[in-house]
């Protein structure tokens, strides 16, 4: 019996939670006296089950690559998943879009309960998981015989992608539903990191007031190797796209340094970046709760401080 | 065809929630409770189906102790036609949840089904997915646009990388995300007419489901907290700090 990691990839390409997951999956062979073995379907997803074979720690790779995998449609994947679940102990996925979606349909055809993003593996059967968006820390223990689990990626530091020469062994497909098909994508084209796996992120609030004001901060963030972010104040008024957002119900995020514009703190966003190692907050208010938590904190009005900001380090620079 | 919301009562969103001094939970005692906002916009999405006339009947389902009665009312003072009340005061984990829900569906036959993607007090995001799960049906999660036409529905996915638009058989649930609509507010002669609209109650017993937890809370703590820093007075202090004490830049 072993460990299954459910590999992320996109475009021919592993994406960087899978190696976040196979660390919590690591922990939890460790505990269990097994080992970690990673899953890859998709079509045509040959080159990245090879990448997936060089992950540190991994004793063997899955592969499953047949046209009904493509897009990674729930629908499709959770029958190869309760197929594969027999000879397995735990299933893992990566707590993005794409795992939450998976993983709890998997979960309920096997009749168990899931166990959410969690932060801490304790033993094989006992995980810390946070509540009430990170304000409180459970810590809970599965009776069911196949756990069912989603990784926060940001609580795992990833394992190295390269190093190992695992086994690649094809399993078989298990057709196409026929309940969904996939339409289109819409993918934010962007030249800077992800959210979730950049060094440093600056995001900004409903302070930033509209949207065209975001080209400030991605001067700042060029400068910086950044990526861009908001809080839901500045999704919900429709300055960027969903896919900025930082916090409870969007993208929890940890990098080295974390630069707030105009974000006042609500508990939600900071659910989603109180990690971070170092966080910079700029706003106005001096009575604002981010400040509260930041360990730098700069009061003052963004539309000055941050054209200051990038002139102070395009001079570093030179 | 008929619609079917669930609507969960929580601890309200603006409320700092407190764990209790003897770790085995938050104190919900005095607490403000409210319906999860998602669940709020799930009631909006299906009112506004059912005013296109693709839907003819809104049935709004909560699960839990006796006050979920008052979740279900907010959903028929927005404008949801009846409620059910599945009644225990069994911690129901969203596996039992998807079970009962499964229960109810079989009695009321909707063809659509749309549910919160997560609830803001134990932020687990599964049971839409392990309702249809249970039911054979297709999952759209995440959903920030909802097109219906026959038998099929065409959504809009929040994905991580952007959006992302996947076609489905109905029946079908689908699980909400922020930029699906904005919830109505409940107007006054609207709450009063909610008070007349017909509550049906049943237990899990009745359903024939077994409830009982899978997951056990051995105990729940506070995580530690962060302290806050140094402001600082300017922009090239503030570059200083990073560059020379923080080193993160």
């Amino acid at each position: 019996m072993a460990v299954l990691v459910v590999a992320e990839h996109d475009a021919g390409v592993l994406k960087p939670a899978t190696l976040n997951a196979a660390a919590a999956g690591g922990e939890i062979a460790k505990a269990a006296g097994s080992e970690v073995h990673v899953l890859v379907a998709g079509k045509g997803c040959g080159p990245v089950a090879a990448e997936a074979a060089k992950i540190a720690g991994i004793a063997k790779v899955l592969v499953a690559d047949d046209a009904a995998y493509d897009h990674g449609l729930a629908e499709n994947l959770a029958p190869l998943l309760v197929k594969l679940a027999a000879g397995y102990t735990h299933l893992l996925a990566p707590a993005t879009t794409a795992g939450k979606n998976l993983m709890p349909r998997v979960a309920a055809l096997l009749d168990v309960m899931q166990i959410s993003d969690i932060s801490a593996v304790v033993s094989a059967d006992t995980f810390v998981r946070p509540i009430y968006a990170g304000n409180a820390l459970a810590t809970v223990q599965s009776k069911d015989a196949i756990k069912v689990i989603t990784v926060r990626g940001t609580a795992f530091p990833p394992v190295e992608a390269g190093g190992a020469n695992a086994p690649v062994e094809p399993v078989e497909s298990t057709g196409d539903s026929g309940l969904s098909h996939f339409v289109k994508a819409e993918l934010s084209k962007s030249e800077r990191p992800e959210l979730t796996s950049a060094r440093v992120i600056i995001s900004g609030g409903r302070g930033m007031q509209s949207g065209d004001n975001f080209h400030l901060l991605e001067s700042v963030a060029d400068k910086l190797g950044a990526a861009v972010g908001a809080s839901r104040a500045a999704v919900d008024a429709g300055f960027v796209p969903n896919d900025y957002q930082v916090g409870q119900t969007g993208k929890i995020v940890a990098p080295e340094l974390y630069i707030a514009v105009g974000i006042s703190g609500a508990i939600q966003h900071l659910a989603g970046m109180k990690d971070s190692k170092v966080i910079v907050a700029i706003n106005k208010d001096e009575e604002a709760p981010i400040f509260q938590i930041a360990d730098y904190g700069l009061v003052g009005d963004l539309f000055k401080v941050i054209p200051e900001l990038d002139e102070e380090l395009a001079k570093r620079q030179q | 065809m008929k619609a079917l919301v669930a609507v969960k009562r929580v601890v309200d969103y603006n409320v700092k929630v407190r764990v209790k001094a003897d770790h085995t939970g938050v104190e919900t005692a005095n607490v403000k409770m409210s319906m999860n906002p998602f669940d709020e916009i799930s009631v909006e999405e299906a009112l506004r189906l059912r005013e296109a006339g693709t839907v003819e009947e809104v049935i709004a389902v909560s699960l839990g102790v006796q006050q979920c009665q008052e979740t279900i009312r907010t959903a028929l003072a927005m404008g949801a036609d009846r409620g059910v009340l599945v009644q225990t005061d069994v911690e129901l984990q969203p596996l039992a949840v998807a079970k009962l829900l499964k229960a109810v569906i079989e009695k009321e036959g909707p063809e659509i089904v749309i549910i919160g993607k997560q609830a803001i007090d134990d932020d687990c995001n599964q049971t839409g997915q392990m309702l249809a799960a249970l039911l054979g049906w297709p999952q759209a999660t995440f959903a920030s646009k909802l097109t219906i036409s026959g038998g099929d529905a065409e959504v809009t996915r929040e994905v991580d990388g952007g959006l992302e638009t996947i076609a489905y058989k109905l029946p079908l649930i689908v699980t909400t995300d922020l930029r699906l609509n904005e919830p109505r507010y409940a107007s006054l002669p609207n709450i009063m007419k909610a008070k007349k609209k017909p509550i049906v109650t049943m237990t899990p017993e009745e359903l024939g489901v077994d409830v009982t937890p899978r997951l056990v809370t051995l105990k729940v703590e506070e995580p530690a907290k962060r302290q806050g820093g140094v402001k600082v007075g300017s922009v090239a202090e503030l570059v200083d700090k990073l560059k020379l004490e923080a080193r993160v830049i």
